[in-house]
Parts: structure tokens; C-alpha cells; sequence
């Protein structure tokens, strides 16, 4: 990968000016995804589903968008860049252009988990080259936190909130690797903005595969979990040291996590600063945070026996 | 030269998208359009040609792919009905707000509950305010005719306004017909090549599709909209005159069956109305002045020009395929008797619905509508404005 320095002096697709709240983390992560894309081989082209980075970055008549984007829909990112690329596969089969272009279709967890799945499980099953880029902010951001599967346990949305009688969300969180990994793709992996060379290597790896690929990538929101704005890395390293948010890939079925730290962090150093886990802290709720715990920890092991079995599809 | 074929409403729909051949398609199965894709796939897998088409899973990711291909820069088709035409319906607005000139093909179907796979116009009515161009056929030679028409309607840089050419679930869709298929070349040379005004994969000049436009904007992009949408009326004219000159058959935003002196009078849309030319035929060899107005362009809904063509009217019957859902009545009659209140002509304005979910609709009924207005024109009193053909029992 380039020096830090070079990449610096890259030409932007995402520029300033945009409207995402302070400390968000939207677009430091585009930026980072942009920075891995090896722009002087191919030119990329977005798909956008509808939320918070949608409103923030396309807002008529500006544009914080320097190369081609478009926004159908909530549900459907993976649908329109469906078509986009079926209409570049026209283009390049007619000579109509000789440009190599690679695609990107951007959604958060609402856009992903829930109301867009069947349009992503479609996508990925027809082979269409393209990257799903999942921002996973935990809850619908955009309409003001309310739970999606993607919500973790325990944690307070508007609509799972904290009451006398109930404490927060009370499913755990769906695991969308593993649903998507039944398609059977041949590269997905989860990242984290904090680990940004990791991000960007994974974001290179995927853009060069023939085929679909999906990246899921934790994107701490300040406003929704309740966090200073300066703390949005700091928030998304905690999730990856507690392995609330274990860094992994998956190739060809084949697990490999790419870092374990070597301090394992209790689940509360994550929790503790955000106020969406407030509640869990109250005298009597203690159960809740070891159920949060045995949820991270039963995952993790899971994940580590994978990896460990070396298994692949 | 053309030639002389008897295939389906929906094979006529399916060469029409093959003489096009567009750079893309994406389609989802549903009854009674099913065989346009089924057909299509088979032209690709036969050479026939080399549209790219994507096989999505759902209608609403067919129109949410339709539009990121025709953003994406090219000419796009699709087809559905029904409950899938409903599933579109969100997307279906982005098409047209987005300017995209997708012309898809409608085999228009009943919408459940209950479920009901056969032919009538719920699913093209209750999408009329998406803001699409809508032309209605009678048969399958205006099938054929009007799909390859929208073409060059929706794609007009007055218009860049999404088209949908709709057929009769069933009677049209499944019935075989004889009709002119036109030769390949000559298709293609009429439709012409399309050059999308800023297509997503120009790489070299990014453009951003689809941002989203807050009070202050919203507004103007909508009237900008449909100024294109109403724009369409003139180019369907125009576009009509031409294909008359390439093929021989012109086309107008109505047809006028018999109306010169027409007395009694029913507009309708759609396969009913050769039913009703039938009828039309032996009332006039009785000496009764009898009339049909067939609405072809649905929206934008030229409400002058159809007000003039009922000027020599003394009773009318508007025919609607669809439930009036708790308006006044039918879609088509509302829009029919409100484009009659600024004519100097007003005469009594009945509605009927007719074959609903696949319902028969026989010279027999057609026939008691003409015994009624001529029961209205001599009485000048209508007792029922609202009532049904070929309903058990009575309504109301």
C-alpha cells in the first residue's frame, strides 16, 4: 500500500462541506475506502441507499460527491448498482468505453439487515461485480436511532428504549456475516475505521475480485450511542478490543481474524461510554452486562474455532 | 417488409423489446406478463439479441434496477403486472422524478385480495399519478405498435419521462391475434439510437444522481417534471404521424369510432373496445347513432381533445375496468366529466365498471349501455349514475 504521505496528496472522491454531524464517522470511513481504491487502474462509480450519509453528502443543488453517485432508494443499493453494472458490462461488450470502472454500493445496517437484504441477497447471487460497503451504526440513525436487527443487545433506541419494566433492546444482534456468507461469495470481511490499514487492504482485496463482495465496517455514531464527538475512533477501537467487533475476512469459506488482541477487554470498557448502554450500569442489572458478555465471547470462540479448523468452501 | 403473424399479446410485446433490442432489461415473472421475459431470455440465449438481462429477484428490484441502468446510461425496458406493478410503486415515482425514459410493458391484471390473476385496470389506475407516460392498446398490433412508439416518446429531450404501453391481462395478453410484425431494420432505424444527456459511467464528468431536494427545491423539480410529462401530448401526436408514414398505421391521443355525428356515445380503453366497435357496427346498420371514443393516451390525459371529439354527444357512458374505491366513480369517468365541464356540450355523463378480475364482457352488456343512454337522451334524466355490467344480482 502507498505511504500514508502519498495518500494524502490523493485527489478526494468525497470532498468537504458535507453535512454529517460532527464526529461521525460516515466519512472518515469513505475517505479511507477511497484512499484503498486504486484510482490510476479504475475509476469508481456509488450506489446509495438513503440515510444518513445519503442526506448529508446529496443535498440539492450541492454535492460533496467528486466522482459518479447515485440514490434510488432505502431498500435498494444493491439493486440500482445491479443495473449500473449491467449497463457498464453493455457498454464494455459494444465498446462503448474502455475504462475499467469497479462499483460500490453503500448502506447502513437499516439499509442492509433489514429493509434491503432481500435486494442484497438477489444482487449477490446473480454475481454481480460490485462492493457492498455496510456502515453498520447499530440502529436506524437517519429517522433518530430506532432499533434494527443490527442493535445490540441491551442497548436503549427509541424503540427499544430503557423503561421501569424493560431494559433496552432485548434480541441480540443478527449476525450478517453469517447470513450472507451462504451465498457463498468469494471475499467478506468486517472492519473497523480505528484499524485503517486493515480497512483499506480489505477494501483493495475486494475491489479486485471478479464478483461480488461485501464488507461490514462499524461506524460509531455520537449522536445515536451517545458519545463526545472527538471519541468516534476511540469508540470503534473499544469495540474491536473487547472483540465486540472482531476484525475477520472470510475467503473462499475460509476464516481468518486479523487481530486478536492481546489484551481481551471486558465488554463494559465499550460499553461504559455510551449512553445508549447507560441503564446496564444501574444496580440490578448486572445480569444484562454478562449476557452482553457471554453473547461477544460465544461469538469470538466461534469465530477462533473457525479460523482454527482452517475449513473452506 | 412486415409480415403477417398470429401470436400473443405478450409475444407482440416481447418482439417489440427484441426489435429494440435496449441495453438492458431487468424483469421479475408474473402472471399474465410472464412470457415477455420468458421470451426475451429466450431471443438472448438465441443470438436474437444482446440486451443485457438481469434476472432480479423481486419487481421492486426490477424498477430499482431499471433505474440505476438507465441513470447508468442507456436505453432500459421491463415488464410486469399487477400485484408487481404495486410492488414497483415506490420506485416508479423515482423513475419518472429522475427523468429516466425507462418504457416498460404492463399486461394490466386485477390486484388481490382477492387474488385474481386475470385481466382488468387496477394496477395501471392506481399508478396513474406516478408520473409516467400511459398509452393503452386494444389488441396486440397496438401492443406491438405502442411499445416501440414510447420509445421515442419517453426518450424525446422535451419529455425524458418514463412510458408504460398497457394491454388487457389475458384478453390481449393470452389471446392469439393475427398482426403486422414489422421488419427488424426497419423497427430499428424508426426507434434511432439513444444518447443519454449525463450517464453515470462517464467517469470523466461525475455527476450526482439522485440527491434529494428540501423545501426550497423540491417544488420547482416537480414542476419541471411535469412540464416534461405534459409535453408527451404533443410527441405522441407527432410520434404517431410517424410511425403512420413508417408502417401505415397512424396513431393519435384517442381513437374516434363512428363519432362524427355520434349520438350515444361510451369511452373506454383497452380490449372492450373492439367488443364495443362490434356493437357500434349493427346499431348503426339499425339506423341508431352510436359512438365510441377510445382513450389511447390515459396520461398525460388529454382532457381538451377528448372533450372536443364529444362535442356532437347527447349521452355519454364512460366505461371503467377498475373500482371506484369510493370516488364519484371510475378513474376514466372523472377525468372525462370534468374535462366536459368547461365544453359547451354537457350531456349526462353515466359510469359503469366492467369485468373486473377477468370478468366477461359480452355485445350483450355493451348493448344495454347504448339501450340506457338512449333512455337518458329522450327522458334527459339519469336515475343511476354509477352501476355495473355483468354483475351478479343489482348494485345499489
Amino acid at each position: 500500500m502507498a505511504l500514508l504521505n502519498e495518500l494524502a496528496k490523493k485527489k478526494e472522491g468525497l470532498v468537504n462541506g458535507h453535512r454529517l454531524c460532527p464526529g461521525c464517522t460516515h466519512s472518515v470511513i469513505m475517505r479511507q475506502v477511497l484512499a484503498a481504491a486504486d484510482t490510476d487502474k479504475y475509476d469508481i462509480v456509488v450506489a446509495a441507499a438513503t440515510g444518513c450519509f445519503e442526506v448529508s453528502s446529496g443535498l440539492y443543488p450541492y454535492t460533496s460527491w467528486n466522482i459518479p453517485w447515485i440514490h434510488n432508494a432505502f431498500e435498494n443499493a444493491a439493486s440500482t448498482i445491479s443495473g449500473v453494472e449491467a449497463m457498464y458490462r453493455l457498454w464494455k461488450k459494444k465498446g462503448r468505453t474502455d475504462k475499467d470502472v469497479r462499483f460500490i454500493a453503500l448502506a447502513s445496517d437499516g439499509g442492509t439487515y433489514d429493509i434491503g437484504l432481500q435486494a442484497l441477497s438477489g444482487a449477490i447471487e446473480r454475481g454481480h461485480r460490485f462492493l457492498y460497503i455496510c456502515n453498520d451504526n447499530n440502529a436506524y440513525q437517519n429517522t433518530g436511532n430506532q432499533r434494527s436487527s443490527a442493535t445490540p443487545f441491551g442497548a436503549s433506541t427509541t424503540t427499544s428504549p430503557n423503561g421501569t419494566v424493560l431494559q433496552g433492546k432485548s434480541q441480540p444482534k443478527k449476525d450478517i456475516m453469517s447470513v450472507l456468507e451462504g451465498h457463498h461469495m468469494q471475499y467478506l470481511a468486517q472492519a473497523s475505521p480505528s484499524n485503517w490499514r486493515d480497512l483499506m487492504n480489505k477494501v483493495k482485496k475486494a475491489l479486485d475480485v471478479n464478483g461480488p463482495t461485501y464488507l461490514n465496517v462499524i461506524e460509531p455514531c455520537t449522536t445515536g450511542w451517545g458519545f463526545p464527538q472527538h471519541k468516534s475512533i476511540e469508540i470503534a477501537q473499544l469495540a474491536v478490543d473487547t472483540c465486540v467487533w472482531p476484525l475477520y475476512e472470510i475467503e473462499e469459506g475460509r476464516v481468518k481474524i486479523n487481530y486478536k488482541p492481546k489484551n481481551k477487554l471486558p465488554v463494559e470498557e465499550y460499553l461504559k461510554p455510551q449512553k445508549r448502554f447507560a441503564h446496564l450500569f444501574k444496580k440490578g442489572n448486572e445480569h444484562l452486562i454478562e449476557e452482553f458478555q457471554k453473547q461477544t465471547d460465544r461469538h469470538w470462540e466461534w469465530l477462533l474455532k473457525r479460523e482454527e479448523s482452517g475449513v473452506s468452501y | 417488409m412486415g409480415k403477417k403473424v398470429a401470436l400473443t399479446g405478450n409475444e407482440a410485446a416481447a418482439h417489440a423489446i427484441r426489435q429494440i433490442n435496449p441495453d438492458v432489461v431487468a424483469a421479475f415473472p408474473i402472471t399474465p406478463s410472464t412470457p415477455i421475459p420468458q421470451n426475451v431470455a429466450q431471443f438472448i440465449a438465441d443470438g436474437k439479441m444482446d440486451t443485457e438481462l438481469v434476472t432480479v429477484e423481486s419487481e421492486h428490484s426490477a424498477m430499482s434496477a431499471c433505474v440505476g441502468a438507465a441513470a447508468a446510461g442507456g436505453r432500459v425496458m421491463t415488464a410486469t403486472s399487477a400485484n408487481g406493478y404495486a410492488l414497483m410503486w415506490e420506485i416508479l415515482y423515482i423513475a419518472s422524478g429522475s427523468r429516466l425514459p425507462i418504457v416498460m410493458a404492463v399486461a394490466a391484471r386485477a390486484l388481490s385480495a382477492p387474488l385474481n390473476i386475470h385481466g382488468d385496470h387496477s394496477d395501471i389506475m392506481g399508478g396513474r399519478d406516478t408520473g409516467w407516460i400511459q398509452l393503452v392498446a386494444e389488441n396486440s398490433q397496438e401492443t406491438y405498435d405502442n411499445l416501440i412508439q414510447a420509445i421515442k416518446i419517453a426518450e424525446n429531450k422535451d419529455v425524458m419521462t418514463p412510458a408504460l404501453g398497457a394491454f388487457d391481462g389475458f384478453n390481449i395478453s393470452h389471446a392469439i391475434e393475427i398482426w403486422e410484425l414489422e421488419d427488424d431494420n426497419k423497427v430499428k432505424e424508426f426507434v434511432g439510437e439513444y444518447t443519454p444527456l449525463y450517464p453515470l459511467l462517464n467517469t470523466k464528468e461525475p455527476v450526482t444522481h439522485g440527491a434529494w431536494a428540501p423545501p426550497d427545491w423540491y417544488f420547482e423539480h416537480k414542476m419541471n417534471q411535469l412540464e416534461g410529462l405534459l409535453n408527451a401530448k404533443d410527441v405522441v401526436v407527432k410520434v404517431g404521424k410517424e410511425f403512420g408514414s413508417a408502417f401505415g398505421r397512424e396513431y393519435g391521443l384517442y381513437e374516434a369510432y363512428k363519432m362524427d355525428d355520434a349520438e350515444y356515445v361510451i369511452v373506454a380503453m383497452g380490449s372492450v373496445c373492439g367488443t364495443t366497435k362490434d356493437v357500434v357496427d349493427s346499431l348503426r346498420e339499425n339506423g341508431v347513432k352510436a359512438g365510441l371514443l377510445k382513450v389511447r393516451l390515459f396520461r398525460p390525459f388529454p382532457y381538451k381533445e377528448l372533450a372536443d371529439a364529444l362535442s356532437s354527444a347527447k349521452a355519454i357512458a364512460v366505461l371503467d375496468r377498475v373500482s371506484p374505491a369510493g370516488a364519484q366513480g371510475g378513474a376514466l369517468f372523472t377525468e372525462i366529466r370534468s374535462a366536459l365541464y368547461d365544453a359547451n356540450n354537457r350531456p349526462p355523463v353515466i359510469n359503469y365498471t366492467y369485468g373486473l378480475g377477468g370478468r366477461d364482457t359480452q355485445p350483450q352488456h355493451i348493448n344495454s349501455v347504448y339501450d340506457k343512454l338512449k333512455t337518458i337522451a329522450e327522458t334527459g334524466k339519469v336515475d343511476k349514475q354509477f352501476d355495473c355490467l355483468n354483475l351478479r344480482g343489482t348494485w345499489g
